[in-house]
């Protein structure tokens, strides 16, 4: 098993806690994990990313290779665009639909959204309208991560699982909201 | 057991399981979360280990250094231009040598993703003398943290350790020891004279450490980090150092590299090994995270058969970090590229947060400085420097911390008026406050302005050293009441804020004036922490 993830958004989205969540259910099936992560300025409202690579064998880079990700999990529509040269050929693309405009320049949405659906394997989500229709709001990234759980070739239920360790100091409450919106996700997955 | 670690954390757990007594640093990216994580330790707070924040580097490295005086391990952790700060007693310490364990913990930024420059620190490790561990994965800089202050004590020398941000901000699963070692008890080993530099004693100090290196090669030749792998094919051999070791083996995924690689984690370099290559293969390619540290002295000293390729040849680019790809092209290996890049994505640089009080601090700044169109404002390291970006577009230099005000004074000397200074609190506590001492003394005709947002932001928000006595502090240097002033930098304050400004880049002499507001980031923290309570 071998899975290449980039985590992608805009400072403060929150794509750690994505991370967090699959690291942990890696954690549990042994399997080999490197993350990459960027702090420091960046953080600032500019672009982030984060490489995530689960593999049964030993894993050398920390860093994905171009055309070496399976999955480009985006919180933000133009920054999953960002990391395109990232993907493979076959790879997939879940997002969000909302676009964060905190630049001048912010190309027009719907360019953004058909370059978006150029690509075969794409979901694109209003994650944060759904997580509110749900009332799950604060749980918007985990429908993202829902959306991404096959091609993840992660087990439902290990996620699952791994939202109940992250979030089990949180108590059931955050635990349910974040279950209910891995669920809206998976019932997303084409 | 079994811990998924960021690089900066596996260091830090490796030092507290080393029977580490104290960390000794100033916030900087990407070392910070090695002395953040000592910090938030049940374990080290067990144990008593020292953890708190210096202002600056050299404080560190010299509490660190007084620290190994008296027999304990002592870790000092910066960024790689905090390593300039601490220069002076960084260096010294190869002359006194250690007698407790001490470890130098240096975090390079290739391609400068938080820094003024990509200087490499195993520059710094060579002309002090000072053995240099690279570790090229967390395993082994968990592991080396141990076998560092192990060696430290053994050669009685300090050990520099250095990581690039790669290594130091990615998380893997890392196999960590059950128990910490005890940690040393309290010694009086240390010999005056070998402590006291003074020029007779040095000079014997200089002739020892110098005697030590070709003992610390040989170690080098033999130590485990340092690994030499042969293979069928000689037209090529590869050396690899660090991180970058990691970069080559990802283009050979099932680990059958047909050239011989010769990884390198120790310095100073095994120059054994490297005639080994170079006599067996035809190329030589080296791969190394940073500046040419290796290329250039494989380039001085081994005149062999071999033909050198690397970062001064153009196979590997001259600057900037290296990644898989580049190691494959250098390789002559094929992309894997599947898509362009998106012609349509813009740039999306930092910004500062939206209600942050530096955005108030120069919204006044520019409303004033449309009166004098020939103002200069000497910026610093921090959030702030931001402002050099639009909106603002609000400085006009930032170098090194605490060059605001003594650049603001020497353009005054040089003529310049109005000369402005804008620091943080932070920064200024770390290295303005000799400046401003300057500028007392000489009355300079310079406008302070230290922005305290009550902590170290741009790092993520640790303590900032002076909190709560800037006053007291500007005062102290002889900076004149009536030209002190604080101010809240919310919009409601606009005029009184702006008419002092201006009051204070008319009258000719020092002023200091300072903003004082929570940064947004601790302030959402600590709204959240009472919430929780």
């Amino acid at each position: 098993m071998k899975t290449d993830i980039i985590l992608c958004g805009v400072g403060g989205q929150g794509i750690l806690s994505i991370a967090t969540i699959i690291g942990e259910a890696a954690m549990k099936e042994n399997l080999y994990i490197k993350q990459a992560e960027v702090h420091g300025m960046s953080q600032r409202g500019g672009d982030v990313q984060s490489n995530l690579r689960l593999s049964s064998e030993p894993i050398h880079s920390d860093l994905i290779p171009l055309g070496g990700a399976d999955v480009i999990i985006s919180m933000e529509p133009m920054e999953a665009l960002r990391y395109l040269p990232f993907l493979k050929k076959d790879g997939w693309i879940i997002t969000s639909s909302t676009p964060f405009i905190n630049i001048p320049n912010y190309p027009d949405v719907e360019v953004i959204k058909s370059d978006l659906q150029k690509i075969g394997n794409v979901i694109l989500l209003d994650i944060e309208q759904q997580a509110k229709d749900a009332g799950v709001p604060r749980s918007a990234n985990v429908i993202l991560l829902g959306a991404a759980q096959k091609a993840l070739g992660i087990e439902y239920e290990k996620l699952e699982d791994a939202i109940r360790r992250v979030f089990g100091r949180k108590g059931d409450a955050v635990v349910d909201a974040n279950i209910k919106a891995l669920s809206i996700g998976k019932a997303a997955q084409k | 057991m079994k811990r998924l670690l960021l690089g900066d954390q596996a260091i830090a757990q490796g030092a507290i399981d080393a029977g580490l007594s104290g960390v000794y640093a100033y916030p900087g990216t990407p070392s910070t979360e090695i002395t953040e994580y000592i910090q938030d330790s049940p374990q080290a707070r067990e144990r008593g280990i020292h953890s708190r924040w210096s202002a600056n580097e050299k404080t560190a490295m010299e509490a660190a250094l007084g620290m190994s005086f008296m027999g304990k391990r002592a870790l000092v952790c910066m960024k790689h231009v905090g390593l300039n700060v601490c220069a002076d007693p960084f260096v010294n310490s190869g002359m006194t040598g250690t007698n407790g364990g001490l470890v130098v913990l240096v975090a390079d930024d290739p391609s400068m993703h938080s820094s003024q420059d990509e200087q490499d620190s195993r520059f710094y490790g060579k002309f002090a003398m000072v053995p240099t561990f690279e570790p090229s994965n967390q395993q082994e800089a968990y592991d080396m943290m141990s076998v560092a202050f192990d060696f430290s004590e053994k050669m009685g020398l300090p050990v520099l350790m250095r990581v690039t941000t790669r290594m130091a901000h990615s998380r893997a699963v890392v196999e960590i020891a059950d128990t910490p070692k005890d940690q040393n008890a309290l010694n009086y080993n240390a010999k005056a004279s070998n402590w006291v530099l003074l020029p007779a004693f040095a000079r014997k100090r200089n002739e020892i450490v110098t005697a030590q290196q070709p003992i610390l090669e040989q170690i080098a030749v033999e130590s485990p980090y340092n690994k030499y792998v042969d293979a069928s094919n000689h037209q090529l051999g590869i050396i690899a150092s660090g991180i970058a070791y990691n970069y080559l083996m990802e283009c050979y995924p099932n680990g059958d590299c047909p050239y011989p690689v010769l990884k390198i984690s120790q310095y100073p370099i095994p120059k054994k090994l490297i005639r080994r290559m170079t006599d067996d293969c035809e190329t030589v390619l080296i791969a190394e995270e940073g500046q040419p540290f290796i290329e250039d002295q494989v380039r001085g000293v081994m005149p062999g058969n071999a033909v050198i390729k690397g970062r001064l040849t153009g196979e590997l680019p001259r600057t900037g970090e290296l990644n898989p790809d580049l190691l494959k092209a250098a390789l002559g290996l094929p992309t894997d590229e599947a898509y362009k890049t998106c012609e349509d994505v813009a740039p999306r640089p930092p910004a500062l947060c939206q209600g942050c009080g530096h955005r108030d601090v120069y919204t006044a700044l520019n409303q004033v400085l449309l009166d004098y169109p020939n103002a200069r404002v000497f910026g610093d390291i921090g959030c702030y420097t931001l402002g050099f970006l639009p909106p603002y577009k609000a400085i006009h230099s930032c170098v090194d911390m605490g060059a605001s005000i003594t650049m603001a004074k020497g353009a005054s000397d040089a003529g310049q008026w109005p000369a402005i200074a804008m620091i943080g609190d932070s920064t200024f506590t770390h290295s303005g406050m000799t400046g401003l001492l300057d500028a007392a003394n000489e009355n300079a005709n310079i406008v302070v302005i230290i922005s305290d947002n009550l902590t170290t932001a741009m790092t993520g928000g640790q303590d900032s050293a002076g909190t709560n006595k800037f006053e007291a502090i500007c005062r102290a240097l002889g900076v004149s009441d009536e030209h002190l002033h604080v101010v809240n930098p919310i919009p409601k304050n606009m005029p009184e804020i702006t008419a002092i400004l201006k009051q204070e880049i008319e009258y000719e002499g020092l002023s200091v004036i300072i903003p004082r507001r929570e940064c947004m980031q601790t302030l959402q923290r600590h709204l959240k922490q009472k919430k929780a309570k």
